[in-house]
């Protein structure tokens, strides 16, 4: 690989002193470690316990029906499309980080991908959870699959709905098989260092015979560029499609062309703030760093601040375009929007995402690892904020002012939500004491050449 | 052991005490292992089994030993064995029958219409009723009855309902336990035989004095055999103001019925004629008919309004002025002098003398062609009043006629429960038998009623579900719906018909019977049905017999209605010696107090409805509220005492107070509070109790519809009412449009144009996409704005044809309503001056050719016909909702919750087969009654003919009293609807967003005077 001129100093993506071995040492011994540390069984109690509220939460609501949430008519769609748009939104960053800044060469982003793209998995699979369950009959929603039947029953091709099966599906599929075809050579050298002998065959098993062959080398050089190839346009298209949910339609507030690229725009957004909300505790907790270190972190610092931009500069356009159309139905929506019964969320929505982010133009702020975590989370409510905004605000006053409502979400509502914070926390609780959260073999790669053949000698010793 | 016996087993009949004291004595001398040992011993003694059988007898099968694997096995093959022997064996034959004569016209699948009539508020409507294979299902108007003209209100529609209301009384009660109907007639001849001794002394009947010839004459009969009978009546909503007016005027009581097809000015004084009272559907129809002439060339009448409280009148007017109830006789007096009548007139504020000056103007320049009315609420003198000036104006004998009253007793309703309570408190009274309402619950508050009740020894009650004055009677009899019933009645003009029951009693066995059954059995006519007493009455009122009577009574029961049973119109004159007097004082606002207005409940009505969910699922006109009343008052009024709706307070009037929520309402009279009666019952089944306040308790004899003097406190509660919309304007949007007469005559359809009107204002704006082009029929539908009252009878008629669900308050609160029409009202500020006015709007589906709920659907459970309707197909919908929210005109509703009510046995009788009920989870709306579509289509194609301009009408047309409604087919250019379609006043709803709507509007006229505008 030919490093491009504006490739960063190695020393910056990770610490000085580190040798092949030391790097495999540090990432291996977190997951091969006998001792499961206390702080790990605590958070993954608590995700636990979050899980538990899940499946109470999907219990009652198969039972007694959509009913126990707060939706209604006009307000037909709640907090369990905003949670739907949020968690797809959240798994942007994984496959952006891993695909697009692998074809770009941005060698920072190794220490990041892997629990990146682990991050995506879940937040696709709690984000999965949401568009099967807000339908009225769950049991049926399988007919949105196109498949022959003797019903004679196919999809209605024109409903973006449909398109966000396939999009969503197709995004699923590929991050998944992104996050593993990485993890095969990490899988390799955890079996070969596994002490026990059910782990050996268990990551034996995930490794595929891996056994670092040239062939095997270049085979999956081959396959990873291949699909990072096939999920960069997924980045684009995943949240353009749920996008369209929304512009497609005809309701002043959600009928607008510039949502499809502010929806992607929002999406990295709120996937890198995600991974910096995560990243931060967990270099930490793991003394990790080494790998993620402030150069990794100033970097997704302005990747927010300029997707940020971008989604300030939506926010501007849809207030600009609904005063310009000269349109009584837009302009009455940007007044209810600032305004209206739920003004104060659009003005708390502006906070987070439009002010917060302006502090990252200062390096003091870029390198300030705890107010970069503090941002990072205001972003994350911020995107939530402006999902509740798009759906339920533009919803509530819409053509026919006799139909004119508002929804208040049950404690219903909000057991799914916080349950599938559980469902994302345990799977990343087990994610971290399981699998490398850091790409070994990739790391590797970072350590300075002459350090890497010392390294090499040494091993060769051993 | 006290189980119930088992048939299977004899009783015990040994002594077992003793048995077991032996074995308790054995098992007392054993300790641990040696005592189980001896229990086990115990259990196989032959004799033990014994024991234990004659102990537990239900039990005794379990007890049967075991049977062991191989005897099993044995016993099986054997069973198997001889089944296959019984195979060869010849059954006996037991022949069964087809229904080879089948009942008279009855086809499976094709409902009958059978006529019949309903009476509520003392006048019947004449109605068609569907039936489903013996099931009633639902109420139609009959187009050939004076008072329905094919129309009926929402309370007809709704009645059905009554019918199969699971609450209803299904069996005789004596003192609240279950009694038979033999039982009550044993202890009742008893009674009946010493009152005959006694001629009838102690024997009293209360009635409500509903006009049905039948009862009357019933009766007459009873007096015949207890000539010392005592009959007294009430009724909640009686007419006793009109009463004494006419009394005041002529000197006797008439009954004024009006001629609003001849009206060119019509002034009503706190009267609600198109919504309430005799014959308002008929009025509403007349009165529409003089407004929606389509080219509008004969002009259009005009309506004054003058009154308290926002009634569905009031928002028709094209001139409303409210004021306080007690200044209502000072306008009508300054009106009659302004006419040139001799009455003293106290001095008007200069607004209102201006109205009075300007009403006067119109009425005198329409002579013989005007009409003024007072409400049943206002004063006798307004009445008289009204009386004078349409003697004057000679619009008496044109546009108003007299008749003999309806009512079959002389007595003010008011009087007859006086009289009762004060025979009751003289212990005159023995026997009491109440042959409907429930004036425990009604009676003027003064009275307490209840309290004298009690001092009657023997009291019978015959209402159909057990309600307040059940509680309090010794025997409850349950009354059967009309119906269920032979009986009469007579319309707002006089006309009879026949009663006709469409299904026999549903709980019959329990004893249940109608008022003339109960009449019957006092005056020993039990012998004879009510079928053929109601036939002897007839025959005897009709003068005919054999051949001649059966034409006359099959024609009656045919038309439902009896030719030539008009009251004939009287000439009465105004008194000479009439003298008004001195006008009475206003009470003077604030300072002496909150002036009261008392008024039926649109939906609970005199409370009898109030267990019926349709009606209280229905928005109330006006306020939109349903499931409860509410205190209304002007925003003004609120603002000044402080209240924002919803607040509870506390209103005291005569030592009396109810608690109650208040509610705002633009344009009511300041300083007044509006009450609707019918709610905070006690016991009124399952739905209806405890609803709302009971505003009865303010209400006494002397003053049955204002209270003065009356005195709100705040008590700092708050209550969720449950409205169906929240926004009381349009926002400027010209959704429901609305244009002067005047303006509309000059400008044509520009009078309409709003605000914001699009470029694109057209019906199918510019598309780069050919459209579908829509051969054969094309189904679309008009609703005029112009003739809507926003009266509801089209959301209870499409519940009823539709199987739609209720859904309960709870989920009203939480934006969850069913109806497929919802009828939106918006508040205007007014284009006249006078007061804020009001504009209906019906929304039903729109039926868009470019359906915007079609193209978001993933798995097309909503779909376009190729006649283009709007299709919803609930198996296969899902329920993502997606089309609910792309619907621009949110007319689609979403099953929540099994809202249907798969459970309830007599409710499911009710439904329309025709249509699927709908289940959790599934997405509904108007479909356009596409299965009365169908019906009409089948019938076409074995007739090898078209559809008929016609032929086909929905159900919310059907109902609809003014013909606001208009379906067809738009293909056809002779059709009706294509005609309206050409009207310049022709528009869509939100056509500019391109959905095309099938279903349109004629915007709404309005015809002030111009010397009333405010810069004239």
């Amino acid at each position: 690989m030919s490093a491009p001129a504006h490739k960063p100093p190695l020393s910056e993506v990770i610490a000085p002193g580190h040798t092949l071995t030391s790097v495999s040492e540090k990432i291996t011994k977190i997951v091969l470690t006998r001792a499961t540390p206390r702080g790990w069984y605590i958070g993954f109690g608590i995700a636990f316990l979050l899980v538990m509220v899940l499946l109470v939460s999907i219990t009652k609501l198969l039972v007694s029906g959509i009913g126990v949430w707060g939706v209604n008519v006009p307000v037909g769609w709640g907090l369990a499309i905003i949670n739907f748009v949020w968690w797809i939104g959240i798994g942007h960053a994984g496959t952006l980080i891993s695909a697009i800044l692998l074809l770009f060469r941005q060698q920072w982003r190794t220490s990041i991908n892997r629990f990146a793209e682990a991050m995506t998995l879940f937040a696709v699979a709690c984000a999965g959870i949401f568009p099967l369950l807000h339908v009225g009959r769950p049991w049926l929603a399988y007919w949105l699959v196109p498949y022959p039947n003797t019903m004679s029953l196919w999809p209605q091709f024109r409903s973006p709905l449909l398109w966000d099966v396939f999009a969503v599906s197709t995004y699923a599929t590929v991050s998944a098989l992104f996050w593993y075809v990485g993890l095969i050579p990490d899988l390799a050298a955890l079996r070969d260092r596994a002490k026990s002998k059910p782990w050996k065959i268990l990551y034996g098993i995930g490794a595929m015979g891996w056994r670092g062959a040239a062939r095997h080398w270049e085979r999956y050089e081959t396959a990873y560029l291949l699909l990072a190839g096939l999920a960069t346009p997924l980045v684009i298209s995943v949240h353009t499609v749920v996008s369209l949910d929304f512009a497609v339609s005809v309701i002043p507030g959600w009928h607008a062309t510039i949502f499809p690229p502010y929806f992607v725009a929002g999406a990295i957004y709120s996937g890198f703030a995600m991974v910096l909300t995560l990243a931060i505790p967990l270099r930490k907790i793991y003394g990790l760093q080494d790998f993620i270190t402030l150069h990794h972190l100033q970097n997704m610092a302005k990747i927010v601040l300029a997707t940020g931009m971008i989604v300030v500069y939506g926010y501007t356009m849809e207030a600009f375009f609904a005063w310009y159309s000269a349109n009584p139905y837009e302009q009455a929506m940007l007044a209810n929007r600032a305004f209206g019964y739920y003004g104060w969320t659009y003005w708390c929505l502006l906070g987070c995402n439009a002010l917060t982010p302006q502090f990252l133009w200062f390096k003091k702020v870029r390198s300030n690892v705890v107010a970069l975590f503090v941002i990072a989370l205001i972003v994350n409510v911020g995107m939530w904020l402006e999902r509740f905004v798009i759906v339920v605000t533009s919803l509530s006053h819409d053509y026919l002012p006799s139909s004119w409502d508002t929804y208040t979400p049950t404690k219903w509502d909000w057991g799914l939500y916080v349950g599938t914070f559980g469902l994302f926390l345990a799977l990343l609780f087990l994610f971290i004491r399981f699998l490398p959260m850091i790409s070994i073999f990739e790391m590797r790669t970072l350590v300075p050449s002459g350090v890497a053949e010392a390294a090499e000698k040494d091993e060769e010793h051993a | 052991m006290n189980a119930e016996p088992s048939l299977a087993q004899p009783p015990p009949t040994v002594d077992s005490s003793a048995e077991f004291a032996a074995i308790r004595a054995r098992l007392q001398t054993r300790n641990g292992d040696e005592f189980w040992r001896e229990l086990e011993a115990l259990a196989g003694e032959p004799g033990f089994q014994d024991v234990l059988q004659r102990e537990f007898p239900s039990q005794a099968p379990r007890f049967v030993p075991d049977v062991q694997r191989r005897d099993f096995l044995r016993l099986m093959g054997a069973s198997l064995g001889v089944m296959g022997l019984a195979a060869c064996t010849r059954q006996p034959d037991e022949k069964i029958l087809p229904f080879a004569r089948s009942p008279e016209y009855l086809i499976p699948g094709k409902p009958l219409y059978f006529a019949t009539a309903l009476t509520l508020g003392g006048c019947a409507q004449g109605l068609l009723v569907e039936s489903h294979m013996g099931r009633p299902t639902k109420i139609e108007g009959n187009p050939d009855h004076p008072s329905s003209l094919g129309a009926t209100d929402a309370l007809a529609q709704a009645a059905i309902l009554s019918l199969y209301d699971p609450d209803r009384s299904h069996s005789c009660l004596r003192a609240g336990q279950i009694g038979t109907w033999n039982a009550f007639t044993t202890e009742l001849a008893g009674r009946l035989e010493a009152l005959a001794a006694r001629q009838g002394e102690g024997l009293a009947v209360l009635h409500a004095g509903e006009a049905s010839p039948f009862l009357s004459a019933q009766l007459g009969r009873l007096v015949a055999r207890f000539p010392k009978l005592r009959s007294y009546r009430w009724t909640p909503l009686h007419r006793d103001q009109e009463r004494a007016g006419a009394e005041l005027a002529f000197g006797r009581d008439v009954a004024v019925r009006y001629r609003f097809d001849k009206a060119r000015v019509v002034l009503a004084l706190d009267a609600d004629f198109l919504a309430a009272g005799p014959g308002a559907v008929r009025y509403a129809r007349d009165f529409a008919g003089g407004r929606m002439g389509r080219s509008y060339a004969a002009g259009m009448n005009r309506l004054y309004a003058v009154e308290s409280t926002y009634s569905v009148t009031g928002a028709m007017a094209d001139e409303r002025l409210s004021l306080r109830p007690s200044e209502l006789e000072g306008f009508a007096r300054a009106l009659a002098k302004e006419l040139g009548l001799a009455v003293e007139a106290p001095a008007l504020d200069a607004r209102r003398a201006r109205f009075a000056r300007a009403a006067a103007k119109d009425l005198s320049q329409n002579v013989g062609a005007g009409v003024v009315l007072a409400g049943s609420g206002a004063d006798p003198v307004v009445h008289a009043l009204a009386h004078l000036v349409n003697e004057r104006l000679r619009n008496a004998g044109s546009t108003v006629e007299y008749s003999v009253p309806l009512e079959v007793t002389s007595e003010p309703a008011a009087e007859g429960i006086r009289r009762l309570v004060e025979d009751t408190r003289a212990h005159r009274i023995d026997t009491l038998v109440i042959l409907s309402g429930n004036p425990v619950y009604d009676a003027p508050a003064e009275l307490d009623f209840a309290a004298a009740l009690a001092g009657v020894p023997f009291r019978v009650h015959l209402a159909a579900q057990v309600n307040e004055t059940s509680a309090l009677c010794h025997w409850h009899v349950p009354e059967a719906h009309f119906l269920e019933s032979w009986s009469d009645a007579r319309a707002h003009d006089g006309t009879a018909s026949i009663v006709q029951p469409l299904i026999a009693p549903l709980y019959e066995a329990g004893g249940v019977k109608s008022a003339h059954e109960l009449v019957a059995l006092l005056a020993s006519e039990a012998g004879t049905s009510a079928y053929q007493l109601l036939r002897a009455q007839w025959q005897a009122a009709s003068g005919k017999s054999g051949e001649e009577f059966e034409a006359f009574w099959r024609a009656a029961l045919n038309d439902g209605v009896i030719a030539g049973t008009t009251f004939p119109a009287l000439d009465v004159k105004p008194r000479a010696d009439l003298d008004l007097g001195a006008p009475k004082a206003p009470e003077n606002g604030l300072a002496s107090g909150l002036e009261l207005v008392l008024r039926a409940d649109a939906s609970a009505f005199d409370g009898r409805f109030a267990n019926n969910a349709w009606l209280q699922e229905l928005p109330r006109p006006i306020t939109r509220l349903t499931w409860e009343n509410a205190a209304l008052l002007a925003p003004a009024t609120a603002t000044r005492l402080g209240l924002e709706p919803g607040d509870v307070v506390t209103l005291a009037a005569g030592g009396k107070s109810v608690r109650a929520p208040v509610w705002s309402v633009p344009g009511h009279a300041e300083d007044t509070l509006t009450l609707h009666l019918g709610y905070g019952r006690k016991l009124a089944g399952k739905l209806g109790t405890g609803l709302g306040f009971d505003a009865y308790a303010l209400r006494t004899g002397v003053a049955p519809w204002r209270v003065g003097g009356v005195k709100l406190t705040k008590t700092g509660e708050r209550a969720a009412l449950a409205t169906v919309q929240k926004q009381p304007d349009q926002e400027q949007r010209n959704l429901a449009r609305v244009a002067t007469f005047e303006r509309f005559k000059a400008e044509g359809k520009l009078a309409f144009a709003g605000k914001h009107d699009s470029p694109f204002d057209q019906l199918a704006p510019p598309s780069l996409y050919p459209g579908f082009p829509y051969e054969g029929y094309a189904w679309g539908m008009v609703i005029d704005l112009n003739a809507c009252l926003g009266c509801n009878a089209c959301m209870v008629a499409c519940q009823s044809e539709n199987n739609i669900p209720v859904v309960g308050k709870d989920q009203i609160l939480n934006g969850r309503e069913m109806h497929w029409i919802r009828v939106d009202r918006y508040f205007e500020p007014s284009v006249t001056g006078s007061t804020e006015t009001i504009v209906h709007q019906p929304v039903p589906c729109m039926h868009c050719e470019n359906a915007p709920c079609e193209t978001v659907c993933p798995v097309g459970a909503t779909v376009h016909s190729d006649e283009g309707l709007n299709e919803m197909v609930y198996n296969r919908c899902v329920g993502t909702r997606y089309c609910s929210n792309n619907c621009p005109y949110k007319v689609r509703r979403f099953n929540f919750f099994p809202y249907a009510d798969f459970e309830t046995e007599s409710l499911k009788m009710q439904r329309n087969p025709d249509v699927t009920v709908r289940s959790r989870g599934v997405m509904e709306k108007c479909t356009y009654c596409v299965q009365r579509i169908s019906q009409a289509r089948i019938q076409a194609k074995k007739e090898e003919r078209a559809i008929r301009e016609g032929e086909i009408v929905s159900a919310c047309q059907a109902v609809c009293p003014t013909q606001a409604i208009t379906f067809g087919d738009i293909n056809d250019q002779a059709s009706a609807i294509s005609k309206l379609r050409g009207e310049p006043h022709h528009y869509g709803l939100l056509a500019e967003l391109g959905t095309r709507p099938r279903t349109t509007y004629l915007g709404k006229l309005r015809n002030p005077n111009p010397e009333l505008a405010e810069n004239a």
